[in-house]
């Protein structure tokens, strides 16, 4: 099936984009703001993208699903040089011993949906309308190639200076902990490409069409008078609640920043109130203690005014949002997927109910 | 400064009016001025203080302390005027170079400050290691050339709140290149986390030293001529106080002291701690929220002339209605006939109609004569404009269904009705046309840190204990009873995605002046 005509990625379509993938980050992925200016930048100097479908591509094609891992807080400090796309590529290259002829990011949620775009720039590559998330999950193994059975290594990882690692590990949970902890000896933050595929194996294992869907998202909220509204119309999202956030609370465990969120009800929803569970993303919401939707469906806090998604490190007191659910991949929604990242995956203990159920 | 408090003086240089206010050491008002701001500022100034400093009941030699709030800052980067010329240097290099300094500054704004940008190497990791060593000789290559056709030197370095060792040493190199005398102003003392908008920032810090010094010597000038050398503060964003020697150097902190001191002027004349503020001036109106008798804060980066910036500043809705928009047939505003109005205004026997114009024909205020009865219809028609605009104003900022009061302040303030909706009343306090320079006299002193810390074997609760006690020791250094300070703020972020616990946090505390 083909999903998307040939199209282009400029400096013009960035703005979109960053709004597209913010919604579908869950509150996580990264801020886009800078990977936008980092984008902007490489284009400016090296021209536009081409964003292609994967059918499009040769079937032994090597392409390169990559992304940054590391802390929010360090990326907005420590930005990247131009280099690490190449460098992941030239890793890559020398351990598979096949050229790399499309980038992908791995995760369209947040900043990552945004950032290797720079990179597709700077190396003069097509970049692949699919990730492998339809989202932001916080670890690396919860990608759609875990699902389909596609091995994780070898997964290359580099920094801004030019030090290279290549892993290979038993399984995804094993490069979840290597790369982790590579990632803070690079100093907080690292670029990686991982799950290393042929575009024959991605068609069958990967979010087909997501840098279009977002580019859509992106659009529907362009000047909207009611951004929920524009959502339910574009990708089905239902309204959890509008209202204000009352109380924020975040503590760090086991390297994630674990939290929760509440919105009092406004307006027609007064008297409400919502729990947000976080895990870098946005988990569950729960509201009288019952599920209103849960991961892995999307749950997103949109400013109630500008209807831009905010992230969860910005969640703030006072803010006033609404907060959004809409459906996962299909994927997600399967056995496997359940297993990698539903509810049980994140330590609930209630199963999984989709989004549309829950609001029935 | 020892100096017991005795009478202190408030002045607010804004875009129309400078006010100055005399306050005694219990609060009281003892005398107030409100006089058109000059173009060289210095004017304004002198004529404000003059005028309260004659008063009856003012005894000029007790006058111990000044503060002084201005939004000149911001109107200088707005209008690029009074400029300098900045090296920009970033200290970052081989990190950082996917987006180089000033990449989305106007051009107009970038070409009036700028004399050039580097990235050179150096810079720490959040955990202060080195990114690279701090390389020297770049900057020397860098700032040669430069050597004489610069007012300042920007420098922002790469987790410069984990430590500032790099800008440090990088400021010793600049002074070498360019002698003692040159500006030069350091990341780690404007802004916070957030490499972009400190950098800006700092770059707009040095731009501004002039404009600061301008308006710090019209002060000095306008006090010695009344033989006063008081205690002299400047007002920050956050509606406290910086010390005079510490705001000539940064200027950036002055930026949006106007609105802060407006709404905490507004707590102190109403004593609510809670409700809605509506300051009115020449040209816009500023929506605003008091919580807890401090100005709400805006949780979005805040533009200052295009430039994105990482400064808190208070929650506003802005709009263009002011005593002086100009009433056409296309509407009201956004033009203004601003500090012009005594002369341009109908009710002054001007030709433009205004909305002071339309208030005095609704009968909302008795000023000069009654403008002529042709105009009266697109007066009134304006008028109903303007009211619509800021209801709808009023209900962006609300929080909460249901009424609420609004305080109503600022010269303008004449122009909002008795009823809005939304409003559960319009409370008008006495001397509410200086509560600009109110807030600035009543101020508190504040310190403030914002790092990153290693939660080590120490663990959390001593962590936390250090930051209060950097944050109070900041706000005493500043000037604050170290009696009084309290922590008024404290925000705790934790570092995602990392195995070794990190922590962020944000501690401010505030303080009244020690007296």
């Amino acid at each position: 099936m083909r999903h998307n005509a040939a199209m282009r990625i400029d400096v013009d379509t960035l703005p979109a984009l960053a709004r597209g993938c913010s919604v579908l980050g869950a509150g996580g992925g990264g801020d886009t703001y800078v990977s936008v200016l980092a984008c902007t930048h490489a284009m400016r100097e090296c021209g536009p993208v081409d964003l292609v479908d994967l059918d499009d591509l040769p079937d032994d094609g090597l392409i390169m699903s990559c992304g940054g891992i590391g802390a929010p807080t360090v990326s907005i400090e420590k930005l990247g040089s131009e280099r690490e796309g190449e460098w992941l590529r030239e890793s890559l290259e020398e351990v598979t011993g096949r050229p790399v002829v499309a980038v992908m990011a791995a995760e369209i949620g947040g900043g990552n949906g945004i950032h290797p775009i720079s990179w597709a720039a700077r190396m003069r590559l097509p970049f692949v309308d699919a990730d492998a998330m339809g989202r932001a999950f916080p670890e690396v193994q919860q990608q759609t190639m875990e699902i389909a059975g596609i091995d994780p290594s070898p997964c290359a990882m580099t920094d801004e200076r030019g030090n290279r690692v290549v892993i290979r590990t038993a399984d995804g949970h094993w490069l979840e902990r290597l790369a982790r902890a590579a990632a803070v000896e690079f100093g907080g933050t690292a670029s990686s490409a991982e799950y290393p595929m042929t575009a024959a194996q991605a068609r069958g294992a990967t979010v087909r069409g997501s840098v279009s869907h977002a580019l859509r998202i992106g659009r529907a909220l362009e000047a909207p008078d009611d951004p929920v509204r524009a959502l339910g119309e574009a990708i089905g999202a239902v309204l959890l609640l509008h209202g204000k956030l009352t109380d924020v609370e975040r503590r760090v465990a086991g390297g994630f920043v674990r939290g929760s969120a509440t919105v009092e009800g406004l307006e027609g929803h007064r008297g409400r109130l919502l729990q947000l569970e976080i895990q870098n993303e946005n988990l569950v919401a729960l509201e009288d203690g019952r599920p209103r939707a849960m991961v892995p469906d999307i749950i997103t806090v949109l400013d109630a005014e500008t209807g831009h998604a905010i992230h969860t490190e910005r969640l703030r007191y006072g803010q006033r949002v609404s907060v959004v659910a809409f459906p996962c991949d299909p994927v997600w929604r399967t056995e496997a997927g359940l297993a990698l990242a539903g509810p049980g995956a994140f330590g609930y203990e209630f199963g999984y109910v989709p989004v549309e159920e829950l609001s029935a | 400064m020892s100096t017991a408090i005795d009478l202190r003086l408030g002045i607010d240089v804004g875009g129309t009016n400078t006010d100055a206010v005399v306050l005694d050491r219990a609060d009281g008002l003892v005398a107030k001025a409100k006089r058109p701001t000059t173009a060289d500022v210095s004017g304004g100034i002198a004529a404000a203080v003059d005028a309260v400093l004659s008063a009856p009941g003012v005894e000029p030699s007790r006058v111990t302390h000044v503060m002084l709030g201005t939004t000149h800052a911001t109107n200088a980067v707005l209008e690029r005027r009074g400029l300098e010329r900045v090296a920009v240097v970033r200290i970052g290099r081989p990190s950082t170079t996917s987006v180089p300094p000033l990449m989305m500054w106007p051009d107009d704004l970038r070409v009036a400050v700028s004399a050039g940008e580097a990235v050179i190497g150096g810079g720490l990791e959040f955990d202060g290691r080195e990114i690279v060593p701090l390389d020297g000789d770049e900057l020397r290559r860098f700032l040669d050339p430069l050597a004489g056709s610069v007012d300042g030197v920007a420098l922002t370095s790469v987790f410069t709140s984990v430590s500032a060792e790099h800008e440090l040493a990088a400021e010793a190199i600049v002074r070498e290149v360019m002698g003692d005398d040159i500006h030069v102003s350091l990341s780690h003392e404007i802004g916070s986390v957030g490499l972009l908008e400190r950098e800006n920032a700092t770059v707009l810090n040095a731009a501004l030293r002039a404009v600061a010094v301008e308006v710090a010597g019209a002060l000095g000038t306008a006090l010695a001529s009344h033989g006063l050398e008081p205690a002299t503060f400047f007002a920050q964003n956050d509606g406290t106080l910086m010390a005079l020697d510490y705001a000539v150097s940064h200027p950036m902190l002055t930026i949006g002291s106007g609105p802060a001191n407006s709404l905490r002027g507004a707590a102190y004349l109403t004593g609510l701690r809670d409700a809605m503020v509506a300051d009115v001036g020449g040209t816009s109106t500023d929506v605003g929220v008091l919580a807890n008798g401090f100005p709400r804060e805006s949780s979005a980066a805040v533009e200052i002339g295009g430039i994105r910036t990482n400064f808190r500043m208070p929650d506003l809705v802005a709009i263009a209605v002011g005593g002086g928009s100009v009433i056409s047939d296309d509407g009201v505003g956004p033009r203004s006939v601003g500090y012009r109005l005594p002369d341009e205004a109908l009710v002054f026997g001007g030709a433009t109609p205004t909305l002071t114009d339309a208030a005095v024909a609704a009968g909302r205020a008795e000023i000069g004569t009654a403008p002529p009865q042709a105009h009266h219809a697109s007066l009134m028609a304006g008028l109903e404009r303007a009211d619509g605009m800021l209801a709808d104003a009023v209900d962006r900022v609300k929080t909460a269904r249901g009424d609420r009061p609004l305080v109503v302040v600022g010269g303008g303030s004449v122009l909002v009705p008795d009823r809005l909706p939304g409003v559960s009343e319009v409370i008008r306090p006495p001397h509410h046309d200086v509560a600009n320079a109110i807030g600035a006299a009543i101020a508190a002193v504040s310190g403030q840190i914002d790092r990153i810390y290693h939660v080590g074997e120490s663990g959390r609760d001593a962590l936390l204990a250090q930051a209060r006690e950097e944050a109070r020791d900041e706000a005493v250094r500043a000037g604050a009873d170290p009696e009084r300070v309290e922590i008024v703020e404290l925000e705790e972020l934790p570092l995602a995605y990392l195995t070794t616990p990190s922590v962020r946090m944000r501690v401010k505390a505030a303080g009244p002046l020690l007296s």
